[in-house]
């Protein structure tokens, strides 16, 4: 494939981050917003044409006779040679996540950029938030095209800033400031992990690239390749620390990174917080593409994974934990970006699990296209619900559900919209949340019974929660509006939601298996209508009926049920209290235990060595000052004396 | 006698050209289109620097029975001190215009091309003879241009000086040279080589490596021979400076390397790596110990630039093809990171006159992307990542290093890092007193010249730009390696 398109993916948008930043405070509102508008769009066409060739062409490096995908590295530039073998190079590699992925970026990041028109109108600074978004695409493509790991490394860090630009974007407000700063450390604190990780493997295995660890073997399975079948696992033979072997430590370190950027129990408390920035990048960032960059990183490295069980099982414990723990407190918030913010957390979780139970003797790793699938889907209704989200707060100014109800009547699009993406989530058929949801489900019930049926809960929870949002939104009980009652936006920030919400009714039923799995053998897939598709449809029947029994008109009925739940609903309310416990040991134990003594080492010793340092360049300086006298015959002297010295030091040296 | 030979010197035959053209434009055209001498030469430098890059991919050649030689390495390292010369072309266009300038222009880009043309006769030469014509055609038109701003004292004071030392080292140089003769019978860098390699490390070898090293070591400004530096730079006018701390380091220093690699390889880690370790450390520290406590600019890049030959020199010590490599490529770095320092520096004496540290403080608030220049100038110069400076840095480095199992190497590498931190003072210095600085500005807001500017920003260009794609440094790395140390020059 010609490489000029795949360069053009990823030089617009940071041709456009370095125009709208630059030059953007020269341009007026409207121009920058649709030279940008214009930028994305140009890219998501560039981004569906090579994913249609990678896709559809058959071409022989894309997709061999029998049928199997291949990854293909399109170009491969040297950056960084520190030995012969050891060299970062920037390329572009791709293969069907990557097409996938990139699709998803530049459809979403199109969707936000146009719906932004209408949302950030007025914003001081509008020139400013579109070079951040287009830096924000540019990185988050250059993650997903990486064709080493150091290459996502620094992406990865640029998306960090990135988001960290964006959810400071009203940086006059404290609580947008610490949000961000809490953003920006939880996920590098994360990042530590990842990089050591990074260290580790390509330590042992001397190599940065993702096609060393992953690549096409006898043209039909990905399998670890680097020499032999075998070879990383050969290389890491005998090493173990503390009870792991070396592979296990890198692997759950670098899904430490994963963990952070996709907010995981323990590091999910960030993403709630980010709901400060503005919501289109909400949609964007956290919601759909930034937040599963975990989720990308474990499937891009699987074949690594599969080779040590333990980690596979440290990521499916982890998503189990977050997914149950998410959706409880979405149950219980009141600001509704906070609601989709745990939904997220909980639905990336889904992911996660499904990578988490796939295994390739289970229906050739069903886990694995499933989690593709839901990640897919997620991205499309998830960022219409967060996009719907913004069209009612800029109706109503204000984020919450309390200032809201009885707006089916003022905002029948952003209602019906709206109302297409909870039921997406909640599993529903036709919906595309159904499907995925389902292949996901199938996926934990062939590992294990009791992770299936976990996660079954789960998504009964999910249905619940977006209906009692739904309800209390639309529904409930109607406040007094005043004179200006809400009504939808503009159209550019319909548009959007109306395409978003069209992908959702129909992406479910996209062959997803035949384009994405493990190792690029296609896989039909087959709906277990009575085994699991029919009792997650009762499941999610029955958690929507509940909803609409307690929230569709005002009652005391969910009163009474936070009343009787003896503090419960005040525990999910105030997060489980992860934020106390987490001041708690950031405040008193390492501010105190570690940080102190730290500080008073730098104080004295680091800077005392340096002052002293300071304190013998300058006598030093002061002492041959004289050397620098001015007059000319001296220099002479000095040149003769120094050749004759050079000399004469050298001889005594060499021949003594 | 075979005159096709000079096809050889295809580069040298061009500048030829220019400088000719150049200098029957200045003398025959009238006085009214003369204003045009600096666009000219200027456009035409430019031409030919372009043109340039057309013959990286030459052949190994040799002319004049082995007295000349060029190699895509050797037309590679010509290239980049053009690249260099055209930046302070564009750089002292505007100073050429001045009132009191407009009479001597042409003789400023005569001489200068000249010096040019003597700095590739010494990196092409492979036999001293040809060597020392290029030494003297480099360093005697200098003398005339330090001296160029008739009206001022120090300029005078400065070109005396720098005749005086100029013609001392000369005169050590060819001292050393006698006594390589004495021993080898010839002045042949391949014949020498042959010879020193049958002859043990005895003292009049010795004394007669320590004569050269200091010979071209004038040129480098290392220490102790660098004295006349720190003066000659604070007297000339800033255009020759600029000229005299990248160009005609950049070409000494690589011919320097030549002549160790090629004549006196052989006595390497028994003679003159130990030379160039002592040297090393002590240009790297006296130049930052020196440079702590300066307040004119163009003093403080005296002393800069002389920490930063020692620098270059760790390009050499490693003796390999990875050294000559990170030492092209340093060259190229400072070059542009130097001349954006000159640059800025230039600007404001064109219009203000003012060359005080303390004069610069709060530039930021009147000239803003003056202050930006100058901050990434420094940052470069000290190595910051991820400008070009660090990269530089770091290459040079690990090219003292590569293949090498001495601890001493590693040592030296320790207190060239050491040194960097040092540095990192005085060069924030600057930084700190055009952004930090509460007080009023004492330099006015203004406009620089068009010429200025386009001269910063090809310099900003390059120090992002060389510090972000790794194409200049790999393309450098995979010529010098494709031919070997000692391939790549001869």
């Amino acid at each position: 494939m010609n490489p000029i398109i795949p360069l053009l993916i990823l030089c617009l948008p940071l041709l456009g981050f370095l125009v709208l930043g630059l030059l953007g405070h020269k341009m007026s509102h409207k121009a920058a917003g649709w030279y940008g508008v214009l930028s994305m769009g140009t890219t998501m066409v560039l981004a569906y044409i090579t994913a249609a060739t990678y896709f559809f062409s058959n071409d022989a490096a894309f997709i061999t006779e029998a049928g199997n995908r291949l990854q293909h590295i399109i170009f491969n530039q040297d950056w960084l040679q520190f030995t012969d073998s050891l060299i970062i190079r920037l390329g572009f590699l791709l293969d069907p996540i990557s097409a996938l992925l990139i699709v998803v970026i530049t459809t979403i990041s199109f969707c936000v950029h146009l719906y932004s028109l209408g949302y950030m109108e007025g914003e001081k600074g509008f020139q400013r938030y579109y070079a951040f978004l287009q830096l924000f695409s540019f990185s988050m493509l250059g993650l997903v095209v990486a064709t080493n790991i150091f290459q996502m490394y620094i992406f990865w860090e640029l998306v960090g800033a990135s988001s960290y630009l964006l959810i400071g974007f009203y940086y006059t407000r404290p609580s947008a400031v610490s949000a961000s700063k809490k953003a920006f450390i939880v996920t590098r604190f994360a990042d530590l992990g990842f990089l050591i990780g990074i260290l580790i493997l390509s330590y042992v295995t001397g190599t940065f690239d993702f096609t060393d660890f992953t690549s096409v073997q006898d043209g039909s399975s990905y399998a670890v390749a680097l020499n032999t079948p075998m070879g990383i696992l050969a290389r890491f033979q005998g090493a173990t620390f503390m009870g792991c072997s070396l592979l296990t430590w890198a692997l759950v370190l670098i899904f430490m990174g994963g963990m952070g950027k996709s907010a995981m129990l323990p590091l999910h408390i960030w993403l709630p917080d980010a709901m400060e920035g503005p919501t289109p990048v909400s949609a964007l960032i956290h919601a759909a593409t930034m937040v599963v960059a975990g989720v990308y990183l474990v499937a891009r490295l699987f074949p690594l994974y599969l080779m040590e069980e333990a980690a596979l099982m440290f990521i499916t414990v982890v998503g189990a934990i977050t997914a149950f723990y998410a959706a409880v407190v979405a149950c219980t918030q009141i600001d509704i970006k906070r609601v989709l913010a745990f939904s997220t957390i909980s639905q990336i979780a889904f992911m996660m699990v499904s990578l988490g139970v796939a295994r390739p003797e289970f229906h050739e790793s069903l886990g694995y296209m499933a989690s593709m699938f839901h990640l897919f889907t997620h991205a499309m209704f998830k960022a219409l619900l967060f996009l719907g989200a913004g069209a009612l707060i800029h109706a109503v100014h204000s984020n919450d559900y309390t200032a809201m109800g009885g707006l089916r009547k003022y905002m029948p699009i952003t209602h019906i919209t709206f109302l297409i993406g909870c039921l997406a989530i909640a599993g529903i058929p036709p919906f595309s949340g159904f499907f995925s949801k389902d292949e996901i489900l199938s996926a934990c019930y062939q590992q294990s019974w009791i992770w299936g049926a976990w996660m079954s809960m789960v998504a009964g929870l999910t249905a619940f929660y977006m209906f009692r949002l739904y309800y209390l939104i639309f529904w409930w009980d109607e406040p007094d509006y005043g004179h200006h009652k809400p009504h939808d936006g503009p159209w550019v920030m319909s548009l959007p939601l109306v395409f978003l919400a069209a992908v959702s009714c129909v992406a479910g039923f996209i062959p997803f298996g035949t384009l994405v799995s493990w190792n690029g053998v296609p896989y039909h897939i087959h709906i277990d209508w009575m085994g699991v598709a029919l009792p997650s449809i009762i499941i999610a029947v029955a958690a929507i009926a509940l909803a609409t029994v307690m929230y569709r008109k005002k009652n005391s009925l969910p009163e009474k049920f936070a009343k009787a739940s003896c503090g419960l609903w005040t525990a999910a309310h105030n997060r489980f209290y992860w934020d106390e416990i987490y001041l708690f040991i950031t405040h008193k134990i390492i501010f105190n235990g570690i940080c102190r003594p730290i500080a008073w080492f730098d104080r004295h010793i680091i800077d005392g060595s340096m002052n002293g340092l300071a304190w013998l360049a300058q006598r030093l300086s002061i002492t041959i000052r004289p050397l620098q006298s001015g007059s000319v015959q001296a220099y002479v002297y000095i040149y003769l004396f120094g050749a004759l010295l050079l000399g004469a030091i050298t001889t005594a040296c060499v021949l003594l | 006698m075979d005159y096709s030979q000079f096809l050889a010197m295809k580069q040298e035959i061009a500048l030829l050209a220019i400088f000719l053209i150049v200098f029957l434009y200045d003398t025959f055209m009238p006085k009214k289109v003369l204003t045009g001498l600096s666009g000219i030469t200027t456009i035409l430098f430019a031409a030919f620097t372009l043109a340039g890059f057309g013959l990286m991919c030459g052949h190994t050649e040799s002319a004049f029975a082995g007295m000349y030689v060029t190699s895509p390495v050797i037309a590679t390292i010509k290239n980049i001190l053009n690249v260099g010369v055209l930046i302070v072309l564009i750089q002292s266009a505007s100073w050429n215009n001045s009132e009191t300038q407009s009479t001597r222009r042409g003789e400023f880009y005569e001489l200068l091309l000249v010096t040019l043309f003597g700095m590739y006769l010494m990196i092409s030469a492979r036999h001293f003879l040809l060597f020392v014509i290029g030494l003297e055609c480099a360093s005697l038109p200098l003398a005339a241009m330090v001296a160029f701003d008739k009206h001022k004292y120090e300029s005078h004071e400065a070109a005396v000086k720098y005749m005086l030392t100029a013609v001392f080292s000369s005169a050590i140089f060819m001292m050393g040279l006698s006594y390589v003769y004495l021993l080898t019978g010839s002045l042949y860098f391949d014949t020498i080589a042959s010879s020193v390699g049958c002859l043990d490390a005895q003292p009049l070898l010795i004394v007669a490596l320590a004569f050269v090293i200091a010979g071209v070591g004038f040129k480098l400004s290392l220490v102790p021979f660098h004295l006349w530096t720190a003066d000659v730079y604070q007297g000339a006018p800033t255009a020759v400076t600029s000229y005299l701390s990248v160009i005609s380091k950049g070409s000494a220093a690589f011919a320097f390397m030549v002549i160790l690699a090629h004549c006196f390889g052989s006595v390497y880690s028994a003679v003159w790596e130990w030379m160039l370790y002592g040297l090393i450390i002590l240009t790297i520290t006296v130049g930052n110990l020196f440079a702590l406590r300066q307040n004119n600019m163009k003093r403080f890049l005296a002393f800069s630039s002389i920490s930063q030959a020692g620098y270059i020199m760790l390009g050499i010590i490693g003796n390999n093809a990875m050294g000559m490599a990170s030492l092209m490529f340093y060259i190229l770095v400072y070059i542009f990171s130097n001349l954006a320092a000159f640059g800025v520096i230039q600007a404001i004496e064109n219009k203000t006159g003012k060359l005080d540290m303390s004069d610069y403080r709060n530039l930021y608030k009147s000239n803003p992307h003056l202050a930006f220049v100058m901050m990434l100038a420094m940052f470069s110069l000290a190595g910051i990542p991820p400008f070009a400076g660090f990269f530089s840095k770091f290459f040079i480095f690990t090219g003292a290093l590569s293949g090498t199992t001495s601890v001493a190497l590693y040592v030296l590498v320790l207190i060239a890092l050491i040194n960097t931190i040092i540095s990192l003072y005085y060069y924030l210095m600057v930084v700190k007193s055009m952004f930090l600085s509460t007080e009023d500005p004492i330099i006015e807001t203004f406009r620089s010249s068009c010429a200025d500017r386009i001269g910063m920003w090809i310099c900003t260009a390059g120090v992002i730009a060389l510090g972000l794609v790794s194409y200049f440094y790999n393309s450098i790395l995979t010529l010098c390696q494709n031919s070997g140390l000692l391939n790549a020059i001869v």
